[in-house]
């Protein structure tokens, strides 16, 4: 039986917090700016997508504390259990002088209104102590998740480039006290479950995964958070009841990514970040798409497992993984079943998920030598932007250079991600030609009637998403010319 | 600060032209800048939540709020009928505009009702409960739906006329017309909307607002509480950002929460969701251009016709003087000898559209650049070569017959010949422009793209009596400077800049100077920071009030020490009196102890200035500001997808007071515009809902769609025609239209897959979509007219 506690316990800056009265759908943002009257972290969206509200929160990974930047706003409280929170404030109060992130911003002009500010100077935080001397692309990178519309950004990054002239990362408090944190929050791990409030209020911090598995037997209605980029807008968006609410962000059991026999393992509680690290070693079109959902805060918290869990046609990372063959291992209790991913969407809204079941690991068939693959999303803004259409292909060619496998999945196109059967047939056994792929397009048509909203016009979606063949085709018969736009080399 | 003064500097610390990092930089960075949301609330503080209609447009049959009522934490929930004085805060006092609409729903987000709860939640959680019914009423969003001459019209339309425009196109060589379609924009301040009302006795209440027009807050929180202006403080130290959007906007806000303030007498604070934000408050205006033109095989142009159609709204709020400044930018940088462009504000069932950055110019301009396009694309000519072909005539034109705009007023002051000579050079467009098109013969799936573009942007309101402004100085006897004026911070830097012009004046350092919250109790009748006319105003109005300060002081020391007016100098933190120097706050303090008054009120109204709209003739602007960009893009033909490969910018700022914060200002707005026609798209689905009412939806720009080059230079060599303030120019608008070589970059890209034989007609903004959908109509056109 494990011990149940009815408080959460995290450091906030330098303070030891322990609460009892915390409700499921409380936001750090609103803990921080309401009842701690830390108001330096601005609210600009109340969903993920402006950066304002940045903090970056450390944690406990395989024996390590990594530091994250995470949009305080979509975060709940309850989800930092076991973390360090550290805030804007904690910048100030070395003596009399700004932080050289601070500095560097004020020197090179970096805030006019100054509302998006605190989050920007977070996150270059967060870069900084990563990566003391990053390329511009690393910048930009660090900043997909934060808006300004006074600067064009010209001057932040003249900032950022600045900083460790300003003051070497490895000096910073937070670097010198990186022992005293981490035996601070270890003494916070008593390997209990956390219970909270009841009915409308109740919440849940498992243990671990199996007590997970028993919690969501009993109460197999349960909302499942993980990374909340997704149930935060539930909640500060459509102020939607998420009780009893079950938190899953802080299961190592979950983060656990193994490889055996060619097939990547990857626990349903890993983050963008974390897959990223270990996919682009793999799969680097993967890493790449990775790199283009939300912002870095977003990839800090958000899942893959959570990615497929929701069900949502336009999740950048099942068209991929369905064109890879994925699988993924649903838990009930103490039983596993595990299904082609494919399968899994059977609906828009609609998955093959029963009550009191959760997903606990995606399997990935990595790619052989021989195997083409690539991952096209197409957005309106480059970055941190939600799929108009994105297209993934998964080729292989026999050795008279005919289509020998084929398997092409999109997102955007219907009401699930979704294989475009018609179009593989129309190319399997054929030879890998102009001519055979040009024929293909057309039954495009019978794979997809795409919608129109506000992202794209069904025109648009079609025409795009068939193009995206001939950009495959091309990248993968060694087309000479440049084939796509690039930012960080010349195209 | 605690700075001791030097006495024996040779310069002050932070006069003007000297780049003066932002007075509260130091703040933002830390976290510890205040904003509304920031203040402390004082005990017991209620907060406010607004019902918006689900009906694009309707009649309101039945509105059932007692679910509302009684939803826990809420105190009151107020509709039209609550209002104790009038229901309308339309700034132009057309009556047309309800604070709460509580019969007819003109657009899909009208505030209907508002709760006020315990908490902010409480609040938005209650309002979920309102069960209303409406009959429904057809309804419009498009304005491509609608006849811009005959339909119903939310103002009156303008005019202007020189020449006989249908003659000379008629008599043309050559003719052609068609119509452009230019989206509208959202703001995206990063802080939304927010007011704070505290009651005070009797009648009082202090609003704080996050406003760029405390004055006119004041005034409709006075109408719609039914007292006198007096009764009503207007407080802001500064917003997250404007742009326009906080010009009329926060006077809902406002208005709501000092009306439940005072039912209540409790303070209330209404900061709605950014969805709401985005739903309930207007934004830049859409425009539809048709226009024709006559022209030689040359490109001269000869005539034009414009008519300039806006989706507006539901109400006029700002659209009548936005829709005059389109037409007044139709000409952009050129000189059209016949021309006849006419205004049709439009009524539509959205949101009522508002003042934005530019406040039509853009869109006036853009349109005359497809004007330009049409022209060089039907001769066969680079669309720069058709540009400078009819650009004004320089300054001093001998005929003066190239410099007359459509609204008769003279350019005096051009500079675009030199500011495109010199930006045509050192962006090397020629050879860049033969390189592209060698790199495009060769290249299938990317195409290349470049452009130049001009602006010449009109300074000065156009309602006249809008360009004046009052300052508020007192000098203390320790030598520090209380510094108030009506302009309000957003983000832009104005409030250092006229710190700056006040230290000037006195020669003290700019520490000794303590810029203060901009409220309608000490500088009154204010005009709304907006028209890029911040500085040029407060700080001439600033100087004015430190002057007769200064001449207070030369005078009484000029007594005092028995020496002629001129011998008396004010040096760095000190004064020269005769032979003695002494500090300046010794020389304050002595003032004092004779019983000179050390405060003043300052004044200023821009001269020369006049406007006749009925005849749409006048001199509207004091002077013109210039600048060009030039910008390279690619393009991907099989998504539509590009990067900005380089910008380079030549902008003019005349003697700028602070180069640091023009830079910002023209980076800045140079993306905002490049946003507005790029990414950022409005979009309304056929119930008539905006569907893009949130960053997840709406996309302005990243720090990743900036220029990969990008090389900004401020043309600081022409000195202010006019003798504004310190011989600088007004920077706050004119960069915004920098951005249109991006749209037009991509024009000319889109055109190289049909041999730039057709004008591609791009409508803006120009996403990814139109982008491909652009180049997939040409590809078709090329393909049809090789048929034949
Ligand atoms: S407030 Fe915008 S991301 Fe959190
Ligand atoms: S400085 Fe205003 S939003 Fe960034």
């Amino acid at each position: 039986m494990v011990e149940v506690r009815s408080h959460i316990r995290f450091l906030l800056n330098g303070d030891d917090i322990t609460l009892s009265d915390v409700k499921p759908d409380e936001t750090l943002l609103d803990y921080l700016r309401l009842r701690r009257s830390l108001r330096g972290s601005k609210e600009g969206c109340a969903e993920g997508d402006c950066g304002a509200c940045t903090v970056l929160v450390g944690r406990l990974s395989g024996g390590g504390l990594v530091y994250e930047s995470v949009n305080g706003c979509i975060r709940f409280l309850a989800s930092l259990e076991g973390c360090h929170v550290v805030t804007v404030e904690h910048l100030n109060g070395q003596g009399d002088s700004l932080h050289p992130v601070q500095q560097a911003m004020v020197d090179f002009h970096g805030s006019q209104c100054g509302f998006c500010t605190p989050g920007f100077v977070m996150s270059l935080y967060s870069l900084w102590m990563r990566t003391p001397e990053p390329s511009d692309a690393a910048i930009e990178k660090a900043l997909q998740g934060n808006l300004c519309r006074c600067t064009g950004y010209e001057a932040i990054i003249r900032a950022a480039r600045a900083i460790s002239s300003y003051g070497k990362s490895a000096n910073d408090p937070l670097a010198l006290e990186r022992a005293a944190i981490t035996a601070r929050l270890s003494a916070l791990r008593d390997g209990a479950r956390v219970e909270i409030g009841s009915g409308k209020e109740r919440l849940v911090i498992p243990a671990d995964v199996d007590d997970l598995a028993d919690i969501l037997v009993t109460s197999p209605n349960a909302t499942i958070v993980s990374g909340s980029t997704d149930v935060g807008l539930w909640v500060t968006k459509f102020m939607r009841d998420i009780a009893p609410a079950v938190f899953i962000g802080n299961l190592e059991g979950l983060r656990i990514i193994s490889e055996t026999d060619g097939v990547l393992s990857i626990g349903a509680g890993v983050s963008y970040t974390e897959a990223h690290a270990v996919l682009s070693r793999h799969v680097p079109a993967l890493g790449a798409l990775i790199d283009r959902i939300g912002g870095e805060q977003v990839r800090n918290m958000g899942t893959i497992g959570g990615n497929i869990a929701n069900g949502s046609p336009i999740g950048d990372t099942p068209p991929p993984l369905i064109a890879l063959g994925a699988s993924v291992t649903l838990r009930k209790g103490g039983e596993r079943r595990t299904l082609d991913l494919e399968d899994f969407f059977i609906a828009y809204g609609k998955q093959d998920r029963a009550p009191g079941e959760f997903v606990e690991a995606v399997h990935v068939p990595l790619p052989g030598a021989e195997v083409k693959f690539a991952a096209y999303k197409v957005t309106k803004r480059r970055d941190e932007d939600i799929t108009s259409t994105l297209g993934a292909f998964r080729l292989e060619l026999a050795h008279d250079g005919t289509v020998a496998a084929i398997r092409i999945a999109y997102g955007g196109m219907a009401a699930t991600p979704k294989r475009a059967r018609a179009v593989e047939a129309a190319l399997l056994g054929k030879p890998w030609t102009e001519e055979t792929v040009e024929a293909a397009l057309a039954a495009y048509a019978e794979d997809f009637t795409p919608l129109t909203d506000m992202r794209a016009s069904a025109e648009y979606r079609a025409l795009a998403g068939r193009n995206l063949l001939l950009r495959f085709f091309a990248e993968t018969t060694g087309f000479a010319g440049p084939l796509t736009i690039s930012r960080y080399k010349a195209a | 600060m605690n700075h001791t003064p030097d006495l024996k500097a040779a310069a002050i610390k932070g006069g003007v032209a000297t780049d003066q990092r932002h007075d509260s930089a130091h703040k933002h960075v830390s976290g510890t800048a205040v904003y509304i949301d920031d203040m402390p609330e004082p005990a017991g503080t209620l907060h406010g939540c607004l019902g918006l209609a689900d009906i694009a447009h309707g009649t309101i049959t039945a509105m059932d709020l007692s679910a509302v009522r009684v939803a826990p934490g809420v105190v009151a929930v107020l509709t039209g009928a609550d209002v104790p004085g009038e229901n309308d805060i339309s700034p132009t006092g057309r009556h047309d505009e309800p604070i709460l609409t509580d019969t007819l729903v003109q657009f899909h987000g009208q505030p209907i009702f508002a709760v006020i709860a315990e908490t902010r939640e409480a609040a938005r959680r209650a309002c979920r409960l309102a069960k209303v019914e409406y009959d429904a009423l057809p309804f419009v969003t498009d304005i491509g739906a609608l006849d811009p001459l005959n339909d119903k019209l939310v103002t009156p339309p303008l005019t202007l006329k020189r020449g006989d425009a249908a003659d000379a196109i008629a008599a043309a060589p050559r003719r052609v017309s068609g119509r452009m379609r230019i989206g509208g924009q959202d703001h995206f301040y990063l802080e939304g909307h927010i007011a704070l009302a505290i009651p005070g006795e009797d009648q009082d209440v202090t609003v704080y607002s996050s406003t760029q027009h405390p004055s006119e807050v004041q005034h409709m929180v006075s109408h719609a509480l039914g007292v006198p202006s007096h009764a009503v403080t207007v407080e802001i130290r500064r917003m997250g950002g404007g742009f326009g959007g906080k010009e009329t906007q926060s006077n809902q806000f406002a208005a709501i929460a000092a009306i439940a303030a005072k039912k209540l007498n409790r303070a209330v604070k209404i900061r709605p969701d950014r969805d709401d934000d985005m739903t309930a408050t207007g934004k830049r205006h859409d425009f539809l251009v048709d226009y024709e033109v006559g022209f030689d095989d040359e490109g001269n142009i000869l005539g034009v016709d414009l008519v300039y159609a806006a989706r507006c709204g539901f109400s006029s709020d700002l659209s009548g003087p936005v829709t005059d400044r389109a037409l007044f930018h139709c000409d952009n940088a050129y000189f059209w000898p016949a021309v006849k462009a006419v205004s049709a504000p439009l009524y539509t069932n959205t949101v009522s559209n508002t003042a934005f950055r530019g406040f039509g110019g853009p869109q006036g301009m853009i349109g005359a650049e497809r004007v330009i396009d049409e022209v060089a694309f039907a001769v066969g000519k680079d669309p720069l070569e058709i540009r400078k072909l009819n650009f004004y005539g320089p300054n001093g034109d001998k005929n003066g017959d190239r410099n007359v705009t459509p609204y008769h007023q003279t350019v005096e002051d051009n500079i675009v010949h030199r500011i495109v000579a010199e930006l045509e050079e050192s962006a090397d467009y020629a050879r860049r422009r033969r390189q592209i098109a060698a790199f495009n013969a060769n290249s299938r799936f990317i195409k290349r793209g470049l452009a130049l573009t001009p602006v010449k942007f009109g300074i000065s309101f156009t309602a006249t009596h809008y360009n004046q402004a009052g300052a508020l100085v007192h000098v203390y006897t320790d030598g520090s400077v209380h510094l108030n004026h009506g302009g309000t911070e957003m983000g832009q830097g104005l409030y250092v800049k006229v710190a700056q012009v006040v230290a000037e004046e006195f020669q003290i350092d700019i520490d000794q100077v303590k810029i203060t919250a901009t409220t309608t109790g000490k500088v009154p009748n204010t005009s709304a920071t907006a028209a890029s006319s911040g500085s040029d105003l407060n700080g001439m109005a600033a100087q004015n009030a430190a002057r007769q300060i200064k001449d207070r002081l030369v005078d009484f020391a000029a007594d005092k020490f028995q020496v002629a007016a001129d011998q008396i100098v004010f040096l760095p933190n000190r004064v020269r009196i005769g032979n003695q120097e002494i500090a300046f706050a010794d020389l304050v303090k002595m003032a004092y102890f004779a019983r000179i008054q050390l405060s003043a009120a300052g004044f200023y109204k821009t001269p020369k200035i006049h406007w006749d709209r009925d005849k749409g003739e006048g001199h509207p602007f004091y002077y013109f500001a210039y600048g060009a960009s030039c910008s390279e893009v690619s393009v991907d033909t099989l998504t539509g997808e590009y990067v900005v490969e380089r910008t380079d910018i030549l902008h003019e700022t005349g003697r700028s007071l602070n180069r640091a914060i023009d830079l910002g200002q023209i980076e800045g707005g140079f993306i905002q515009g490049m946003g507005w026609l790029t990414t950022e798209e409005l979009w309304w689905d056929d119930k008539g809902r905006l569907r893009t009412h949130a960053p997840s939806t709406y996309k302005i720009p990243l720090a990743s769609d900036r220029p990969k080059i990008f090389n900004v230079t401020l043309a600081d060599w022409p000195e202010a025609f006019e003798p504004t303030i310190h011989r600088s120019k007004a920077v706050g608008e004119p960069p915004f239209m920098l951005g249109m070589s991006v749209f037009h970059a991509l024009s000319d890209a889109v055109a190289s897959v049909a041999d730039h034989r057709i004008c591609p007609r791009l409508d803006a903004p120009a996403t990814p979509e139109r982008v491909l959908m652009a180049m997939e109509r040409l590809k078709g056109e090329v393909a049809g007219v090789s048929k034949r």
